[in-house]
């Protein structure tokens, strides 16, 4: 009872610093990205729901889809939207809300495996090149010179005519067309970081290369590769409605939306808009959703920038 | 007090160290032939001018330059005992942090911006010390309460920017002090500091080493850092030591003509605000091109005659523990 009177003269002044600088409540650090997503970031938060809402239709296509995405009704060729056609149906009587909800599943597929691997490959070549140096650097460069030095479409054709056709072929040509040129993006970040005084310092305190790339290269390059990645997903999204425009796509009767877009969409166009617009529509909220969402967990996962998220341990 | 040094082994030992880099433009011969040693405990201040080679010396002891294009010859460079260049890049990366540490120039640049100070500081500790999580903390809330910083619990949770220069610098020495080092090498630690924090600085290396026994480099080109903290002072120029003596005597009888140039160029707040300040005439020599057979000061030097151009001066003990390389002084004394 003593010892508990005596904790009790504590100086006023020390316990109101005290609350003062204890942080009001601590949440794991996911949730604090939330919250500061939506309280500071409202178009990239935007950005996250079109995202979300792409995701959920892909995970749940077959929930949401009132009909199979292949199967044809009969008579009702091109028929504008209705009660029973949410979005109308295209030019082989499918149900087009049906083939958009199952579009998601190939759009999603295909955009985050094709920039999930362009992006390793080019973090991946971009740090090693870049922080070795070298002679290492100089014949990687050139490799990468040569493949930037040809129009992008021409590449994945080229892959796509060796490769042969097929979802997964469609994937890798979109990722060996597009990890050159963000390599060389990640390689001239980690140029500048590396000969930065806290990597000497890492150094000096007896780190690794190994630790030195992953513990403070990798996190300072993270910007330009979260850019990088999230405008990359749009533009794999598009990318892929061209190869199905030309024809490479991913093979029918797979609903893609580039091919929706760019088969009956353009054949349809002024019997029924509607063919070229929702799949359309679908395309550039994918896009749109990604940019936004990407520009800002850029903003508030760099610590540097003003409006950076503080987050704690 | 020199015999003091004497009786004790070096701790560092340099002979003959030889740093070049070759670049596109020809070679650059930062540091030529220098020997020195450094003993356990001692502080010893390195004064020169900007490019004179201090910094490269030291971050030459700790294998920090990149070879190629660099190349660090020397007759001897052991660190108790263990010859540094002969030791694999494994082998080196234990002692660096661990038993050679070191505090660089900028606090500002040198912690990493997107890691937490906590982070940083375990990293050191984890990679040497090998502790776990409960002490691991402990140890760092333990050294950034001894560099004097407040709410340690809340600090290593912040990010560096969060931090002042000042708190960051301390950060630095509590990150260098974290693994009880024999030796810390103090890289111009206070040059981005403001004046009233350089004094704090300085001092809090200095105590802390001392109670760690740790022996301390302060490399500086300034005369007012190394006055009140250091023990001995080696004044290099051109990538060579031209003069090496106790601080006390240093500043009491400045013998090579260098050195005494550089004390009369410090600005005096007892003297006329009129006077011109004394400066040493010309700039130092290029060291990527060949310097003269001589001495590299000779184009410079007040007193220097033919003699001095042609014939390399000797480092030669005037007086006990005084070591000075120049042929006018050596003759007259």
């Amino acid at each position: 009872m003593e010892s508990s009177s005596q904790e009790k003269i504590i100086d006023p002044v020390s316990v109101r610093v005290e609350e003062i600088i204890t942080p009001p409540k601590r949440h794991h650090w996911i949730i604090d990205l939330f919250i500061q997503l939506v309280k500071t970031k409202p178009l990239g938060a935007f950005g996250g729901l079109l995202v979300l809402g792409m995701v959920l239709m892909a995970i749940f296509a077959p929930v949401i889809a009132p009909y199979d995405p292949n199967a044809m009704h009969g008579e009702k060729i091109v028929a504008p939207p209705s009660m029973t056609f949410f979005l109308g149906t295209d030019a082989l009587a499918r149900d087009m809300f049906s083939r958009i909800a199952y579009g998601a599943r190939v759009s999603m597929t295909v955009g985050l495996g094709a920039v999930g691997l362009s992006t390793l490959l080019s973090t991946l070549i971009g740090i090693i090149s870049g922080y070795y140096g070298g002679t290492f650097d100089t014949i990687v460069q050139r490799i990468v010179d040569a493949i930037m030095s040809f129009p992008w479409l021409v590449i994945m054709l080229t892959v796509m005519a060796i490769l042969g056709p097929g979802q997964l072929n469609v994937i890798l040509a979109l990722a060996i067309a597009g990890f050159a040129g963000a390599s060389r993006v990640v390689r001239s970040a980690v140029l500048a970081i590396k000969e930065s005084d806290y990597v000497m310092a890492a150094k000096a305190i007896g780190c690794k290369n190994r630790t030195i790339l992953i513990r403070h290269i990798l996190p300072n390059v993270a910007a330009p590769i979260i850019v990088l990645a999230t405008l990359g997903l749009g533009n794999t999204i598009l990318a892929e409605a061209s190869l199905s425009f030309l024809g490479f796509g991913v093979p029918p009767p797979a609903p893609s939306w580039g091919r929706m877009l760019s088969g009956d969409g353009i054949n349809y166009m002024l019997k029924g808009p509607w063919l070229a617009i929702f799949p359309g529509l679908a395309i550039s909220a994918g896009v749109f959703g990604f940019n936004m969402l990407g520009d800002a967990l850029r903003d508030l996962l760099d610590p540097k920038l003003t409006g950076g998220m503080r987050l704690r341990r | 007090m020199e015999t003091a040094q004497t009786d004790k082994k070096p701790i560092l030992d340099v002979d003959g160290l030889d740093v070049k880099f070759f670049l596109r433009d020809g070679t650059l011969n930062a540091v030529r032939d220098i020997s020195f040693a450094l003993y356990p405990g001692e502080s010893l201040g390195v004064v020169g001018e900007s490019g004179c080679g201090k910094s490269v010396t030291f971050l030459s002891v700790m294998r920090l330059i990149q070879v190629p294009p660099g190349k660090i010859q020397a007759t001897t460079l052991r660190f108790d005992g263990t010859d540094l260049l002969k030791l694999t890049e494994k082998e080196m990366q234990q002692i660096r942090g661990n038993r050679i540490s070191m505090v660089f120039q900028d606090p500002m640049t040198s912690l990493n911006p997107v890691l937490t100070i906590g982070k940083q500081m375990k990293e050191v500790i984890k990679l040497h010390l090998k502790l776990k999580e409960p002490e691991l903390e402990d140890r760092c809330i333990e050294l950034l309460t001894k560099v004097g910083i407040s709410e340690p619990k809340m600090r290593l949770g912040s990010y560096p920017h969060q931090l002042s220069g000042g708190l960051r610098q301390r950060v630095m020495i509590a990150i260098a002090l974290s693994c009880n080092p024999t030796i810390l090498l103090a890289d111009e630690p206070t040059t981005a500091l403001d004046v009233t924090i350089q004094d704090q600085i300085l001092r809090l290396i200095r105590s802390l080493a001392k109670d760690l026994g740790a022996a301390t480099v302060l490399i500086t080109h300034n005369f007012g850092a190394v006055a009140g903290t250091t023990d001995r002072i080696m004044v290099m120029y051109a990538g060579k030591i031209v003069e090496s003596t106790s601080t006390p005597d240093l500043f009491k009888e400045p013998l090579h003509p260098y050195t005494r140039g550089l004390l009369k160029s410090i600005p005096r707040v007892d003297k006329e605000a009129q006077e011109k300040l004394f400066s040493i005439a010309g700039a130092p020599p290029d060291l990527m091109r060949e310097l003269v057979k001589g001495c590299a000061f000779i184009a410079r030097c007040p007193v220097g005659d033919d003699y001095c151009f042609h014939h390399l001066p000797p480092m030669v003990e005037n007086r006990p523990g005084h070591f000075v390389s120049c042929w006018k002084v050596s003759h007259a004394a």
